[in-house]
């Protein structure tokens, strides 16, 4: 994850709600407007105008995505609100090949005349890359048949962008009033919405309209102990999620009761925040952690970030490849490790899968940004390496024949490439609590909430934190740690998986800005999984003092 | 073209001002054009253009704002959007924390424009990473890097007289050299306004040189070394550093909040070779002159002799707390001394040359402890010399305790970080007891 873009709402300082620098989000816009539409036939005859400029001009092959792109966050801290901003992004983005290369343009003069000139200049690129002979191997796009007109929506039940402002406020400073009352010194809290309506054409004859929904809900409490000179934080066990606003709506059935109360396809806010506004204050109090080997059992409210830092990135054939090298990184991953197709990433129990029609995941879609209707494939299979994802320019180096549908592009002004669908850990198969797994634990840490991450450029050596670390001393829960940051091997630390429960305590967490490439963009994505037992993990101490 | 002039933008911006019926009204123009070649082994694999122009307007009765934008400027649009931004206004709730508008003020123009950047097109990028790729292929490594220019202006004017207008052209180009073994790696940054101080090929032949002498790396312990950290890597360190905001300070959950209340403002919190301070006509690394607020961005030292000297305030927090409002940097200068950096690799006796730092994240913002790793270039020096190149680190180290530990340091660069691109003027630095707390096999 980068954080070009994005600025601390509340300073470097308090640590962290990190949240969409809105300048760069687009434009901003009224409520009012962000329901219109735009109608499906005018979007048809555009991108007909471009793809035919684009051949004319010399492209063997052309797409067109015309996308509006629409953000609201609502920012509120303790009794006040922050902000309130809508904003729409509107444009168009054409790629093409032409001699061989590669070219993109885009612009925001949406008529015929517009997007015309916008194909030309995309033309002019690609030829001015082959004529300075700088395009390399030619590009090879894997075959995709033309589907025709089709469409898809996120299978949304209340569209966030139909809920009024007054609402959320009310939410959120709800929320806030409930964690001052309870002790907090601060609280922040948001609630970020996005809508991606973005048609997609190309000389394939595929002309797909799509309607993509997302939501994240989130908070910070801060407890100060200023004698000491200390504070700490604890932040929402909510999740990004592709739903709309009934992900608020509090449900019995979707919560997971134990240390803390953590959440499936509904969130309480209310209730997390009280139990956070505790947790903060049982944290200033905690006891530091003594560095060691510990058994860690990871809750999937933090696991999601370790699956998609040590699995779903160096799984990506573009880093693979290099392609990324000069920004996100390459991989520890190679061709040759997963062509001897005996490539031990993990223990028996790692069972990876890539899925882009999870129901309620960042992920989901019906096409990808290429027109690909995608695929679940597995990623790693009883702990042996079987997959990359790939797009159609790179089907053909996985002697794959078609693309398993990873493209994505993070608005119109940015070029398409390949990005990450939800990759999970699957639930073990024999039935295990998280109660029976603790049970039996000798000398571990029970971690919730994802924290502090930081991975090399191979995605080798990797250090995560948390929000909540509880000690574990002969298979019961002791009290609460603080300090804690775990640093281990890749390969090493998925070896060490010893044991998941089944598939009751499966739960998706993920990523609503993940970046990567250059210019660099950001994905949404989910990773799901049960809670998880790894033997033997390096654990450190992360106090210092300063001045 | 979306790159208004000065007068263009006025004229717009003054007819936009004419149709407010707002207690107060700010309009803000703003167009950005520009463009960029991605390339990965040896070859592109994407190019690409942009360009943007955009109106938004803010419109406010009270306390009470409301902000709607457009991109048609015929007189109709142009109208319609003042009006919809009173209706948002008209029912927005109120904002405690607003302040009114500023008048009309003096702003120096800023030197952060250059023609021959503006004038960039899709050959002279594709030529200069040509030049680039020229030198990796002799060299038999293979080359992934990304070059991108972009012009901007932005104006703004308000009801009660404020005018400003700005325009800016910056190219950036960094590029990572591989060897085929996948044994060696090597880097570059480069970030200027002007393009014609940009030598892509030279760039690329001193990340060539990090990637062929970073080849056969040993695994040495890790724990607390001298390291010599190159701009690039410096920059990134302290990054993190750089707001110097006295309300989270105040509120108590900053690096600079005193315990017991308040803030560190006037404490020695670091050695006192060190100066930190912001300069928006440093002819090196021009900024903003202004702020969106109509704010004048001035020389203001953040950090001197070591001493915390100044913390920013937005004009709500210095009202409230009773002192000038101080906004924040608009760029970031460290000022430098006179060792080269083979004087500080002869001065020491055991230490490590750190050419870029990687993934560096917040584990603990109470003492700005970060963690992240080296890469493209970790050497081992031993008596004066450097000796092998090792393994790559990762490290646990705050850049308040570094800056406490500074040995040496030497002429400043133009650097751009490698997470926000934003470019810094910064000096290479020698700095003891650096932590190191485990190994990493990346290269």
């Amino acid at each position: 994850m980068k954080r070009r873009n994005f600025i601390y709402l509340s300073g470097v300082g308090a640590g962290a709600m990190m949240l969409p620098d809105l300048s760069a989000m687009g434009r901003p816009i009224d409520q009012e407007r962000a329901l219109e539409a735009i109608d499906v036939k005018v979007k048809k005859e555009l991108a007909d105008t471009a793809l035919n400029v684009a051949k004319s001009k010399g492209a063997s092959y052309a797409d067109i995505r015309i996308g509006r792109y629409l953000t609201q966050a609502v920012i509120t801290r303790e009794t006040r609100v922050l902000n309130v901003a809508n904003a729409e992004s509107f444009g168009v983005g054409i790629r093409v090949l032409a001699n061989g290369c590669w070219g993109f343009a885009a612009g925001n003069v949406v008529t015929k005349d517009g997007v015309a000139k916008i194909a030309e200049r995309a033309v002019a690129v690609a030829k001015a890359n082959a004529a300075a002979k700088i395009g390399g191997e030619p590009v090879q796009l894997a075959p995709q048949k033309g589907y025709g007109e089709v469409s898809w929506k996120t299978p949304i039940q209340r569209n966030a962008f139909e809920v009024p402002i007054k609402e959320k406020v009310d939410l959120l400073l709800t929320c806030n009033g409930e964690a001052m009352k309870g002790g907090a010194n601060f609280v922040n809290s948001t609630i970020f919405a996005i809508n991606e309506q973005k048609y997609f054409a190309s000389t394939d004859g595929s002309y797909v309209d799509q309607d993509i929904h997302r939501l994240y809900p989130n908070f910070q409490v801060t407890k100060i102990d200023a004698m000491a000179g200390a504070f700490e934080t604890r932040a929402a066990l909510s999740s990004p999620v592709g739903m709309g606003y009934e992900y608020l709506t509090p449900s019995e059935s979707e919560k997971v009761q134990g240390v803390v109360t953590r959440y499936k396809n509904r969130y309480d806010m209310l209730e997390d925040i009280r139990n956070a506004t505790k947790n903060a204050a049982e944290k200033v109090a905690s006891k530091s952690v003594d560095p060691g080997k510990y058994d860690l059992v990871l809750d999937p409210s933090h696991l999601w970030l370790t699956i998609h830092e040590s699995v779903a990135h160096p799984t990506e054939l573009d880093r693979v490849l290099g392609y990324e090298a000069n920004y996100a990184g390459t991989s520890f991953l190679t061709l040759d490790k997963l062509k001897s197709g005996n490539f031990k990433f993990g223990s028996k129990h790692m069972n990876i899968v890539a899925d882009r029609q999870q129901p309620g995941s960042l992920g989901a879609i019906g096409y990808d940004d290429e027109g690909v209707k995608p695929s679940q494939f597995d990623i790693v299979k009883d702990g042996i390496l079987t997959n990359f994802q790939a797009i159609r320019d790179q089907a053909h180096m996985l002697g794959l024949k078609q693309s398993q549908g990873c493209c994505y592009a993070q608005s119109w002004q940015d070029v398409q490439f390949q990005r990450m669908p939800n990759v999970s850990l699957s639930p073990g198969k024999e039935r295990l609590s998280v109660d029976d797994m603790i049970k039996g634990v000798e000398k571990g840490i029970y971690i919730v909430g994802n924290g502090s991450f930081s991975i090399d450029q191979q995605r080798y050596n990797f250090q995560f934190g948390g929000q909540l670390f509880y000690e574990i001393k002969n298979g019961k829960i002791v009290g609460m740690l603080n300090d804690v940051a775990y640093q281990a091997t890749n390969q090493e630390f998925w070896n060490s998986l010893a044991a998941v429960c089944d598939e009751r305590d499966y739960r998706l967490g993920g990523a609503f800005n993940d970046g990567k490439g250059q210019p660099s963009q950001s994905n949404a994505v989910s990773h799901g999984s049960s809670t998880a037992l790894f033997k033997g993990v390096n654990v450190i101490n992360t106090k210092r003092k300063i001045g | 073209m979306p790159i208004l002039t000065k007068e263009e933008a006025q004229a717009l911006l003054k007819k936009v001002l004419s149709y407010s019926k707002a207690d107060e009204c700010q309009v803000i123009l703003s167009g950005r054009e520009g463009g960029n070649i991605r390339s990965a082994l040896n070859a592109v694999s994407t190019a690409g253009e942009v360009s943007t122009l955009n109106l938004a307007v803010n419109a406010v009765y009270g306390k009470k704002t409301g902000t709607a934008t457009i991109n048609e400027f015929d007189d109709a649009s142009l109208e319609k959007v003042v009006r919809r931004a009173e209706e948002l206004a008209q029912l927005a709730p109120e904002n405690p924390e607003y302040m009114p508008m500023l008048g009309p003020q003096n702003f120096q123009e800023s030197i952060q424009y250059n023609a021959k950047t503006a004038a960039m097109t899709p050959e002279t990028r594709a030529d200069m990473v040509a030049k680039s790729l020229a030198v990796t292929k002799a060299a038999n490594l293979s080359a992934a890097g990304f070059l991108e220019n972009t012009t901007g202006f932005s104006a703004v004017a308000n009801s009660k007289g404020l005018f400003a207008y700005d325009k800016s052209t910056d190219v950036t180009f960094t590029v990572t050299t591989r060897n085929s073994a996948g044994t060696g790696s090597g880097y570059a940054a480069r970030g200027y306004t002007d393009v014609s101080k940009l030598d892509t090929g030279a760039a690329t032949k001193v990340a060539a040189q990090k990637a062929l002498s970073s080849v056969g790396a040993k695994a040495i312990e890790p724990g607390k070394y001298t390291v010599i950290l190159e701009p690039v890597a410096a920059a990134y360190m302290m990054e993190n550093m750089f707001r110097f905001d006295a309300r989270s300070a105040e509120e108590g959950r900053s690096f600079l909040s005193k315990r017991g209340g308040g803030t560190r403002l006037g404490e020695k919190l670091m050695d006192e070779k060190v100066n930190i301070y912001s300069d928006p006509f440093n002819t090196e690394l021009p900024a903003d002159t202004w702020t969106a607020e109509g704010q004048k961005l001035e020389k203001t030292y953040w950090i001197q002799n070591g001493v915390v000297k100044n913390l920013s305030y937005s004009r709500y927090w210095a009202q409230k707390k009773g002192v000038q409002p101080v906004p924040g940097p608009s760029n970031i200068i460290m000022d430098g001394g006179n060792t080269s950096l083979e004087e500080m690799i002869k001065s020491t006796e055991r230490g490590i040359l750190v050419s870029r730092l990687w993934y560096i994240r917040m584990v603990d913002p109470q003492s700005l402890l970060l963690t992240g790793l080296t890469r493209d270039g970790t050497y081992y020096i031993e008596n004066g010399k450097i000796m092998f190149p090792v393994k790559n680190f990762r490290f646990n180290e705050s850049p308040v305790i570094m800056l406490n530990n500074v040995e040496a340091l030497g002429k400043p660069e133009r650097t751009i970080s490698v997470e926000s691109y934003r470019s810094y003027l910064i000096p290479p630095m020698k700095i003891r007891d650096f932590t190191f707390t485990s190994l990493s096999d990346a290269v």
